[in-house]
């Protein structure tokens, strides 16, 4: 029986010709990544174990980014902590506050991870590389010191939904409306310890930053990862930002899937997940006017270049409604600069939105746009559960650039359509 | 091995921000985590949580954020055992890594009510509700985490190893 994309890869780490759905296997990894929030408890779990020297520092990326800048002290000695531990270990890829960004986002721009690699995250949303045709996942601060020391991880070989894709999307409609469509149909547990995969002539449409945006939110259906074929347009974006070698791997024509859906690409409408499950998805125009106090546009979902060029083409020349408190966060330094080049930042302050440096901060509650009692947000992120960005009371509707940006416009929300775009 | 204690009891998708909000994310003190454990799904767990007690919740329990801090601050409240109709599969990793027991019954998931006196015995996977007087069985780990388990984590393991 032939083995799926992320089956040949995880086979191929593991030193055999072949693996098969929920069989346990060691693998080898080719990168740990850890942040400001999980790597100091793994750096407390390396400092009980009898080997404490890392397996490669090359291969090993810090990126503190949740609540950096510092946001109190508290966070500031946790930084301290991961600092401290790239200094002693010379880490060659630890990112301090100028030169850093959102680590899903910052890591394939540093070409850090590419096709074939395997790589695990004390984050969830470390999913993000299979758009590059990796397998990656997120695990916990337990698993990232033990990556960091043995160079391995235990993973049970998941087996996989297929999502087939055709057509091409509608102006206006991104990657975020397809993955929360699929979320929406499959459930937040509806690829529980599964991978899925992308494939089908309607990939050649989805933008490098539209595929970014689809892994990412593979954990949110349950996925293992999310992982896509390599194609020209992958192979472009890892020569342009990469020295490492890729390995292109490629599903058997016979391998096995425990389900198989055809998406039409043309039929993807914008999309938003109502609280408190990004399951909970309704098309935008089909329910009543729902009033809102903020827009958050950022995250390692929807931070990059794309969805920025996407939120200034709507906030151009127009202002934010009277009362709306609209956050813009470029997901890494270099995507700052590039909308600084392109005078998009301009466009944003002119419409009266805030632009942060890079940081997960309000994604998760931590600062820079938490919500009172009562207030309703829609934003780029990935999760809306209660109490996600803020008091309990608090609403949080997912959402995609252009549908948060024509919400910051008329208050309630909407899509570019009501602006007559 | 056994955990005993009472129960409390949780609906679908629990998710690993609701266990432990980010805004106490800025500490990695078990301790502290605890005294927030589960503080914006029932407010009073806490307070009313006593060492032993198991947490029963349905699907897919633990969803969300990979943060450790999740299992670390269910262990540190005094919890012995969290029996659920399905694991988020971060949350199931994680919670074998550092030692909490951790066991996938849907049955025993739907049926245990609140408030029951459960016994679990971790080496034979029977959950015995003592209230009901029904008992269960849990879903056998794999032999390779059991090791993990009776070693008492990922890293005893390694160490133990080396």
């Amino acid at each position: 029986m032939g083995m799926t994309m992320t089956q040949k890869i995880l086979a191929a780490h593991a030193g055999l010709d072949e693996v098969k759905a929920g069989q346990l296997i060691e693998a080898d990894l080719d990168l740990v990544l850890g942040n400001d929030i999980t790597s100091p408890v793994a750096i407390h779990e390396v400092e009980k174990m009898t080997k404490q020297t890392v397996f490669d520092k090359d291969k090993i990326a810090l990126v503190p980014d949740h609540f950096v800048p510092n946001k109190d002290i508290k966070s500031a000695e946790h930084c301290a902590c991961v600092r401290k531990f790239a200094k002693k270990n010379d880490i060659t890829n630890y990112f301090e506050v100028g030169e850093m960004g959102i680590e899903h986002a910052l890591l394939p721009e540093k070409g850090l991870t590419v096709a074939g690699d395997v790589i695990i995250g004390a984050d969830s949303h470390t999913c993000t590389y299979g758009a590059l045709g990796a397998f990656s996942t997120g695990v916990g601060s337990t698993d990232m010191a033990a990556g960091m020391i043995t160079g391995k991880a235990w993973f049970k070989v998941p087996s996989a939904i297929k999502f087939n894709l055709t057509g091409k999307l509608s102006p206006w409609v991104s990657g975020k409306d397809l993955i929360l469509h699929i979320i929406g149909m499959i459930g937040v547990d509806g690829a529980l310890y599964k991978s899925m995969e992308f494939t089908g002539d309607g990939l050649s449409s989805l933008t490098m930053d539209d595929r970014f945006t689809i892994a990412n939110m593979a954990i949110e259906a349950g996925g293992k990862n999310g992982i896509f074929p390599v194609d020209d347009l992958t192979r472009e974006y890892m020569k342009e930002h990469s020295t490492k070698l890729p390995k292109e791997y490629v599903a058997d024509p016979d391998a096995e899937y425990d389900e198989v859906y055809d998406i039409d690409l043309s039929q993807i409408k914008s999309t938003v997940a109502f609280p408190h499950l990004p399951e909970n998805t309704h098309v935008v125009g089909t329910f009543d006017d729902i009033a809102i106090d903020q827009v958050v546009i950022g995250s390692c979902t929807n931070g990059r270049i794309d969805d920025l060029r996407c939120a200034a083409k709507i906030l151009e020349g127009r202002h934010v409604a009277k009362g709306i408190r609209v956050i813009i966060i470029p997901a890494t330094q270099s995507i700052y600069m590039q909308a600084i080049e392109e005078g998009l930042i301009q466009t944003f302050i002119k419409a009266g939105a805030v632009v942060s440096t890079p940081t997960c901060g309000p994604c998760l509650g931590g600062y820079m746009g938490i919500l009172a009692q009562g207030e309703k947000c829609v934003s780029t992120t990935n999760r809306n559960f209660v109490g996600r960005m803020g008091h309990v009371e608090s609403e949080i509707y997912l959402a995609s650039p252009a549908v948060a940006a024509a919400s910051a416009v008329t208050g309630k929300i909407s899509q570019p359509s009501d602006l007559g775009l | 091995m056994k955990a005993e204690g009472r129960v409390f009891k949780f609906g679908d998708n629990v998710d690993t921000d609701v266990i432990i909000p980010a805004r106490y994310l800025n500490s990695s003190d078990p301790k502290e985590l605890a005294t927030h454990c589960m503080e914006d799904i029932d407010k009073d767990f806490v307070k009313n949580v006593n060492e032993g007690d198991i947490i029963v919740a349905n699907k897919n329990f633990g969803c969300g954020s990979s943060r450790e801090h999740a299992p670390i601050a269910i262990k540190a409240a005094g919890v012995s055992c969290v029996i659920a109709e399905t694991f988020a599969r971060i949350f199931y990793r994680n919670s074998i890594n550092i030692g909490l027991p951790i066991i996938e019954c849907p049955e025993a998931a739907r049926e245990i009510q609140a408030g029951d006196e459960v016994e679990v015995n971790f080496d034979t996977g029977l959950i015995t509700d003592k209230t009901s007087g029904k008992t269960y069985t849990g879903q056998a780990f794999p032999e390779f985490m059991q090791k993990l388990i009776n070693a008492g984590g990922l890293v005893n393991y390694i160490n133990s190893n080396n």
